[in-house]
């Protein structure tokens, strides 16, 4: 902004002393740029898209934080629609101690946490294999990889129960660990296949060379292609972690009756509840609209705090493969 | 410390060599031995194969273990009525009627799955553009980066959860402003009906739609951290513009990421909770519908793998125009 403040001075400057030429050259070379893609009218370009999209996705969030310090009176007021009357943090203390906040999310990230490493760790080994040898009936092990992914979990649920039940790993973390090791775990055939496709672009000569140095194949996976695959890895683990984070489905039926629970599975249970002490109509359930919505800020929160942390990993951590004249 | 690495090396190569020089397994310089007498030649492709499938074995394990039973049981429940009965079910064989009743008997089944399709067919293309734009948008030299990306991380989040259905129930994910802007209700009501509804269709639904961007945002903008920036270099100085190096160089280098995003956008799209034939699906399945014919778990096991199928052609559709692309381009 001050370099557009500055320019304009300094072509209003120019065009004073009726050196349009010169004005002419400051301004093209100001709002273009030399390539374009350096100009001020390509940075408004991608600010106001980048304030467009931001905006839609930022809707709901500040939607649930402004109705989460709302009051019961600025609830109902059909006036205040943004900006409550004044900042109202009991819905927060109310979740908090209701949930025992730090207790159930330090629950949460261990059921989260352990599952993800296995299946990162799992995923980034099968994709490597998917991705770097011929084997008899590949093409057909990668259709039933993808088939895991495709079918619908509903229709599984029934059998997947049934079968769970008799491997006894009902009411434990088990449940979800031995599955993400063995590279079945939740959305297990997407990173699989997210490896599998960053291994393939990843040029081979790397590795031809190592192997002609005498490195076995497991070494040439573990120090040539897993540092280069590290914005892959990163990925996959925060999906893997945010998905077991916010897992309902699976956690409700696996884990219900042990006190193992994942966070929006507390706050489920906590306003299901909550909703059969007070009647329909009254004003604590219009109350309840509000402390739903904190407490879905508060299980949320930690997953963005967790993510802007590791997003700096994500960046230009590549690059160094020391390949020439590809 | 180093001492004890050292000590468990050796311990380490000779665990090595007692493994691979038994009666059972041996290992010379060209063959495979098995059981002393099994001689297998050693080649190259043999090798591969054989390191290939050890790196995909706890796959397979794990899809004996976890994966096959369930599938195949529920193509097997498919065939048949299914009642529950206590811990077990009682079955009763009925051949191919259950599929027969989707298509021939079924009111509904058909036209949730129509309106299904022509959905995600519109749909898909769209958030895969849309995903394209914002990882490129926040792949550039902007300010802010940090807060940019997680602020694009949201999508991820909340399409995850609970909270979205949340969000759904009190009108949160349509836009309210969108259509109020004068000039998009003049341009709505100006044009051809027929026209005009798809978009406005369109309008309503925009933002749940770039809320299933989430993931391939994330899975590109990683896919472009990968891209050697010398490469940029190396066309700027043989004169190519932005333009012509995102369609020859960005869009080739993640042409592989795009086949990933296209089936992840088809499958969450498709098993999302609040999609209209998996809700179908689960009512059917709990027997929520009172004809007999049309309710209980076999016959949702079976509409579940017409869906399926559907699904899988859809798919097929996107990542073959991809490559039709592909060959006509080159």
């Amino acid at each position: 902004m001050k370099k557009l403040f500055r320019t304009i001075k300094e072509i209003t400057k120019l065009i004073i002393k009726k050196d349009y030429v010169q004005a002419g050259y400051k301004a093209k070379r100001f709002f273009v740029g030399v390539k374009f893609t350096d100009g001020f009218l390509f940075k408004l370009f991608i600010y106001t898209l980048l304030f467009a999209f931001g905006y839609v996705y930022l809707y709901p969030m500040l939607y649930m934080i402004t109705n989460s310090l709302m009051t019961m009176e600025d609830l109902i007021d059909a006036g205040i629609k943004w900006i409550p009357s004044s900042l109202n943090f009991e819905n927060y203390q109310l979740v908090f101690s209701e949930l025992n906040f730090f207790r159930s999310l330090l629950d949460a990230f261990y059921l989260a946490t352990i599952p993800a490493i296995s299946a990162t760790v799992s995923s980034a080994i099968i994709g490597y294999g998917f991705a770097r040898f011929n084997f008899p009936l590949k093409k057909l092990l990668f259709v039933l990889m993808l088939m895991t992914f495709i079918i619908p979990p509903q229709i599984t649920m029934l059998p997947m129960f049934r079968m769970y039940a008799q491997y006894k790993l009902l009411g434990s973390i088990m449940a979800f660990v031995y599955p993400a090791i063995l590279g079945q775990g939740l959305n297990g055939a997407l990173f699989i296949l997210i490896f599998y496709q960053f291994f393939k672009m990843i040029p081979r000569a790397l590795d031809e060379s190592a192997q002609l140095d005498g490195a076995t194949p497991l070494k040439v996976f573990i120090k040539i292609y897993i540092p280069l695959a590290i914005p892959s890895i990163i990925i996959v683990f925060l999906f893997s972690f945010v998905w077991y984070y916010n897992e309902t489905y699976l956690s409700g039926l696996y884990l219900s009756g042990s006190n193992l629970l994942s966070l929006p599975l507390k706050l489920e249970q906590y306003f299901i509840r909550y909703t059969s002490i007070y009647p329909e109509g009254s004003r604590a359930r219009e109350l309840m609209r509000a402390v739903k919505l904190a407490g879905n800020v508060l299980t949320l929160l930690p997953l963005l705090i967790l993510y802007f942390f590791t997003q700096r990993y994500f960046v230009e951590s590549i690059d160094k493969t020391g390949i020439t004249g590809e | 410390m180093a001492e004890i690495m050292r000590k468990f090396g050796i311990f380490w190569d000779k665990v090595k060599f007692a493994l691979s020089h038994n009666v059972i397994y041996r290992v010379t310089n060209t063959h495979w031995i098995l059981f002393s007498f099994l001689k297998i030649k050693i080649t190259n492709k043999k090798r591969q194969s054989f390191i290939g499938l050890s790196f995909i074995l706890i796959w397979i394990i794990g899809y004996l273990i976890f994966a096959l039973y369930p599938i195949f049981y529920s193509l097997y429940l498919s065939f048949f009525k299914v009642r529950p009965d206590g811990m077990d079910l009682t079955l009763l064989f009925l051949g191919i009627d259950n599929f027969k009743a989707a298509f021939l008997y079924d009111p509904y089944y058909v036209q949730i799955l129509i309106a299904y399709i022509i959905e995600i067919v519109i749909n898909v293309p769209i958030t895969i553009v849309f995903a394209l734009v914002i990882a490129l948008l926040i792949n550039q030299n902007i300010k802010g980066k940090g807060v940019w990306r997680t602020i694009f991380f949201l999508p991820v989040i909340i399409i995850s959860g609970p909270v979205i259905g949340e969000l759904m129930n009190q009108g949160a994910t349509t836009l309210p402003s969108i259509r109020e802007y004068d000039l998009i209700r003049m341009i709505l009501s100006n044009i051809n009906p027929t026209l005009a509804n798809p978009i406005q269709a369109l309008f309503d639904r925009i933002l749940l739609v770039l809320w299933f961007a989430g993931i391939q945002i994330l899975i590109f903008l990683a896919g472009l951290q990968k891209i050697d920036k010398e490469i940029y270099e190396a066309s700027m100085v043989d004169g190519a513009g932005p333009w012509a190096s995102f369609w020859k160089i960005t869009l080739p280098s993640i042409k592989p990421l795009i086949t990933v995003s296209i089936i992840y956008t088809v499958v969450s799209m498709s098993v999302f909770s609040l999609n209209n034939v998996i809700v179908y699906i689960k009512n059917v399945m709990l027997g929520e519908s009172i004809d007999n014919l049309i309710s209980g778990y076999g016959y949702s096991a079976a509409i579940s793998w017409i869906y399926f199928v559907v699904m899988v052609l859809i798919i097929l559709l996107f990542v073959g125009l991809m490559s039709v692309k592909k060959r006509s381009r080159s």
